[in-house]
């Protein structure tokens, strides 16, 4: 779109080597298992084994006095002061439910007690002697059974609340509501010539990342509180925890080394307030790890929702009326329910041109486990029900499906109702769109899967049919007046500089980005930076790694600070030089005059300003928030064979386009999207939490809840269409999320297109295929 | 035949040691508590593949064994495979290729390849799936792991058919 713009650039728009690579790939210590220390207590959680009961009288004695065993923690000897674990800003758009220990359970795996000893194995037996009465108190499993007559109430201890002013009513298991209406919607319903009324449901799943969540906390030497932690928001977590333990955020530090994968698990704080209980009142290190089971069981999932998903359509191809009801289960807390639910219609709705839009959500606790954040934040879910029912529109209307989409989806230059409607926790903010690549990443894709020879599924006959589907996608780009990031740089003797930033790497190369995006903007190369992430006495603030947040806001946060150093380098040299800053320019590590008869290196600036004369430290800092939210967007397509005897489908070939503006590091954004394409796939294909009658998970193992591996893959072919946008670092916009929201929707669309079968809720397994099959009129 | 229940010896990465151990312990553990922290705890039930470890060039879960299991065996971790001044060729096609995102799965990998490299001469798709299929990666969707390999092998291929 825009290669003049692009063409100049030196770091950014080029695929360098990711900065921590080869430390990863030498298996270096790197991760927080990998920094504690042999002195550390091994600290496990007795989780609950009903799904909802009251906690009568405990008995710790026993376990106090066993073997190695330094301190049990358990509702009796902790402060109880109402949070949320959702590591978000600040006052966070969910309930204070939680406390570090609470009288009551509500979910099988729920926190009972925790027991710190010197080695796991007199840890767990030691848990084993706490005695526990409970009285059990009937369940909730599903929404409907939340918003029953009589239901029982989850949460009906008397301090729990809200901060912010938004509904919240525990006693009818409500943990918030959200709604819009634009235009007309019932009029919008009365002119279409076609209308759609459809019950889409999404599962339970979970992020998997393979590192669990993990914890070390230590007191240093000056008596502050040191956490260590697999977090993708250390600056959240030093908040919650102060928070939680009521201590004061000056007595503590965190610390986020590398990071084995979050996905949005770890916008979470789990983990920390334990193991800095345990710390500070033994004196010792405290280390810990969840084991894969207990990750299931107790860490966060994706909220599982229900959609009603009403449209309208004219036979011009006209969209006359969206109406999306959203039922969300968050399960026994409420943290990031209400943020989910409203990019259910903020990231989704605003896709295609529509002037009656009605949407309304409610959120509802249940005694099974926990939803957060997790890579799409409910943009997944509301995909799947929406780009499923825009392909039945097209097929009603008689048009090509991406025909259909090309002719309505939003254009540079127009806006959305939503965008203003629907914010989190508050309204949204007014957006035009600035980029918007979406009818070439539509024509690409098309062309990349073979759309041309796509037939109509009832041409197809035999046990074993193929079929293409399609899907549409946006985002955002982090969340407007809202998210926050900071990044400072300091310029070194040799010409290098120091990077740090708030922002959390966790495994997506946003370290690299970042230096890309300074480097660019102080002309000298990306390995000149030494970038330190993050550390909350080191680093500037910054939100964390989420909201696709990190290369939009974060590196034009990165970019200022390059730019307030990068005048300070000129300042200096132009005093070296006696020239006027005016006559100066940046190329390649140096200051030159016009025509580059004079000039000095960064390295002769640095050690002039250290040692020489007028002496100062060079350093630059930025923070930067933004008004926008621009949505990348991204059209996927597949091919599938769908075995019509006995339901199973297979992926033949997927194709992901994406429009994230500028892509700063091309293969890193290629893996972006190729990561979230596959763990989508798997979401869509097999990935589902099963529980027993007691609310258990059934399937706490990777032998059981089957994440796709290296075999299971398909071909997936990743194509970045660039678009240009004014608002982020160098034209970039974001490109984490969006990927994971087309698989469960483009497959669908394809499993129609083999077999006249329309699937309503996911996993696609076999039996839910073939069900679907069956009752096809032929 | 063990003298003494309390401790294990083998080779470790080329030398022969000695460690003290449990009955109950896992080779991960005993691993891991003796600084050869690159192999990782990502299950503890032999699925994931982020601990895997040579046994006598056979890629194993080392979360599934017990420590005294390898007594007399040779054991080869990921701290034997290539230095930050020259890493191996597949570990540099890794770099160079992107394939790195979080890194957590990325030792357990390089070790199955290893083992791959050593045990086959030919490296048709399917054999390579054979081997690489126990190691988990959630990052990456393999692509550039896949791609990374292939090259190391067809290269290695080409060379043998010389």
């Amino acid at each position: 779109m825009s290669p003049a713009r692009t063409a100049n650039f030196k770091q950014v728009s080029h695929s360098v080597t990711k900065v921590d690579a080869k430390q990863l790939a030498l298996g270096k210590d790197s991760y927080v298992g990998d920094f504690a220390p042999p002195n550390a207590l091994i600290v496990k959680m007795l989780g609950s084994p009903h799904p909802h009961a009251r906690i009568i009288s405990m008995d710790v004695s026993r376990a106090e006095k066993m073997p190695g065993v330094k301190l049990v923690l358990w509702h009796g000897n902790v402060p109880r002061i109402p949070h949320t674990s959702a590591g978000q800003g600040y006052p966070e758009p969910s309930p204070y439910d939680t406390f570090i220990f609470d009288t009551k359970v509500r979910h099988v795996g729920d926190r009972v007690a925790a027991v710190a000893a010197e080695t796991e194995e007199q840890a767990m037996a030691a848990l084993a002697k706490i005695r526990v009465k409970y009285e059990i108190l009937r369940p909730v499993f599903t929404i409907d059974e939340a918003m029953a007559e009589g239901a029982p109430v989850i949460h009906d201890e008397p301090d729990a609340y809200v901060p912010i002013p938004i509904p919240y009513e525990p006693e009818n298991n409500l943990v918030a509501k959200v709604g819009c209406q634009t235009g007309d919607f019932e009029k919008g319903m009365k002119e279409a010539d076609f209308t759609f009324d459809d019950i889409y449901e999404t599962p339970y799943a979970q992020h998997c990342p393979i590192e669990p969540y993990t914890s070390l906390a230590e007191v240093d030497s000056a008596g502050r509180l040191v956490i260590t932690t697999s977090t993708q928001v250390p600056f959240h977590c030093r908040r919650i925890v102060a928070q939680a333990l009521g201590i004061p955020v000056q007595k503590i530090r965190v610390i986020k080394p590398r990071i084995g994968g979050g996905f949005g698990s770890k916008q979470e704080v789990l983990l920390e307030d334990i193991v800095a209980l345990v710390a500070l009142r033994t004196g010792r290190p405290a280390f810990w790890q969840l084991t894969r089971e207990e990750n299931f069981r107790y860490g966060r999932t994706r909220h599982p929702i229900r959609f009603r998903l009403r449209m309208g359509v004219k036979k011009d191809g006209t969209i006359t009326a969206i109406g999306m009801d959203c039922w969300n289960n968050t399960g026994a807390y409420g943290g990031h329910g209400l943020t989910v639910v409203s990019c259910c219609g903020s990231k989704v709705l605003p896709l295609y041109r529509c002037e009656n839009i009605h949407f309304d959500a409610k959120v509802l606790y249940t005694n099974l486990p926990c939803g957060g954040a997790y890579r799409g934040f409910g943009a997944t879910q509301a995909f799947f029900a929406f780009e499923s029912t825009i392909d039945k529109m097209a097929e009603a209307i008689g048009m090509d499906p991406c025909e259909f989409r090309r002719m309505n989806h939003i254009r540079v230059g127009e806006g959305s109702p939503i965008f203003a409607a629907l914010g989190e926790g508050k309204e949204g903010v007014p957006m035009t769109i600035g980029s918007c690549a979406l009818t070439e990443c539509i024509d690409q894709g098309a062309e990349a899967i073979g759309w041309a020879q796509r037939t109509d599924w009832r041409e197809k006959t035999g046990r074993y049919r193929r079929g293409i589907g399609v899907a549409c996608l946006m985002q955002g780009s982090s969340i407007p007046h809202i998210d926050m990031g900071g990044a400072t740089i300091k310029i070194n003797e040799d010409g290098s500089f120091n990077l740090l930033v708030g922002a959390t790497d966790l495994g997506t190369g946003s370290d690299t980005i970042l230096a890309q995006i300074a480097a660019e903007e102080l002309c000298t190369a990306t390995d000149k930076m030494i970038v330190y992430s993050s550390d909350t006495d080191m680093t500037p603030y910054d939100v964390g790694a989420y909201a696709s947040s990190t290369t939009y806001l974060s590196g034009e946060a990165a970019r200022k600070a390059a730019a307030d150093a990068k005048s300070q380098i000129l300042k200096t040299a132009a005093e070296m030089l006696d020239l006027a800053i005016e006559d100066l320019h940046c190329a390649d590590g140096h200051i030159l005059n016009a025509d580059g008869s004079k000039k000095v290196s960064y390295g002769d600036v640095a050690c002039y300003a250290l040692y020489l004369k007028n002496q100062y430290q060079i350093i630059g800092t930025g923070s930067h928030f933004t008004v926008k939210s621009p949505p990348p967007f991204a059209a996927h397509f597949t091919e599938v064979e769908v075995d019509t005897w006995t339901g199973l489908v297979k992926v033949l070939n997927y194709v992901s386009t994406i429009d994230c503006g500028t892509p700063i590091n091309p293969a890193l954004c290629e893996g972006q999207t190729e990561g979230g394409t596959l763990n989508g796939i798997s979401y869509a294909l097999t990935e589902e939490y099963l529980f027993n009658q007691n609310g258990k998970m059934l399937n706490a193992s990777f032998a059981d809840y089957h994440i796709f591996s290296m075999r299971d893959k398909p071909p997936l072919k990743t194509i970045l269409v660039p678009s240009y946008e004014d608002t982020g670092p160098f034209g970039a916009k974001s490109v984490s999320e969006i990927c994971i929201n087309g698989p469960a929707p483009a497959i669908a669309n394809a499993i129609y297109n083999a077999t006249g079968a329309r699937l309503y809720e996911f996993p696609f397994t076999p039996e839910r295929v073939l069900n679907a099959i069956r009752s096809v009129k032929a | 035949m063990k003298i003494n229940p309390k401790t294990v010896t083998f080779t470790i990465n080329g030398e022969n040691k000695t460690f003290i151990t449990e009955p109950d312990e896992k080779l991960l553990t005993l691993l891991r508590r003796e600084g050869y922290k690159g192999a990782k705890f990502g299950c503890g039930q032999g699925n994931c593949g982020s601990c895997t470890v040579l046994m006598d060039g056979h890629a194993i879960y080392s979360c599934l064994l017990y420590a005294m299991q390898a007594e007399g065996r040779e054991i080869r971790t990921i701290e034997s495979v290539g230095t930050h001044d020259k890493p191996s060729e597949f570990q540099q096609e890794l770099i160079d290729g992107g394939a790195v995102q979080c890194g957590y799965c990325i030792p357990g990998m390089i070790m199955s390849a290893t083992a791959l490299m050593e045990n086959e001469t030919e490296f048709d798709d399917e054999t390579v799936r054979e081997y690489m299929d126990g190691n988990l990666c959630r990052c990456t969707g393999y692509e550039k792991i896949w791609a990374a390999l292939r090259r190391v092998l067809d290269r290695q291929e080409a060379k043998s058919t010389k």
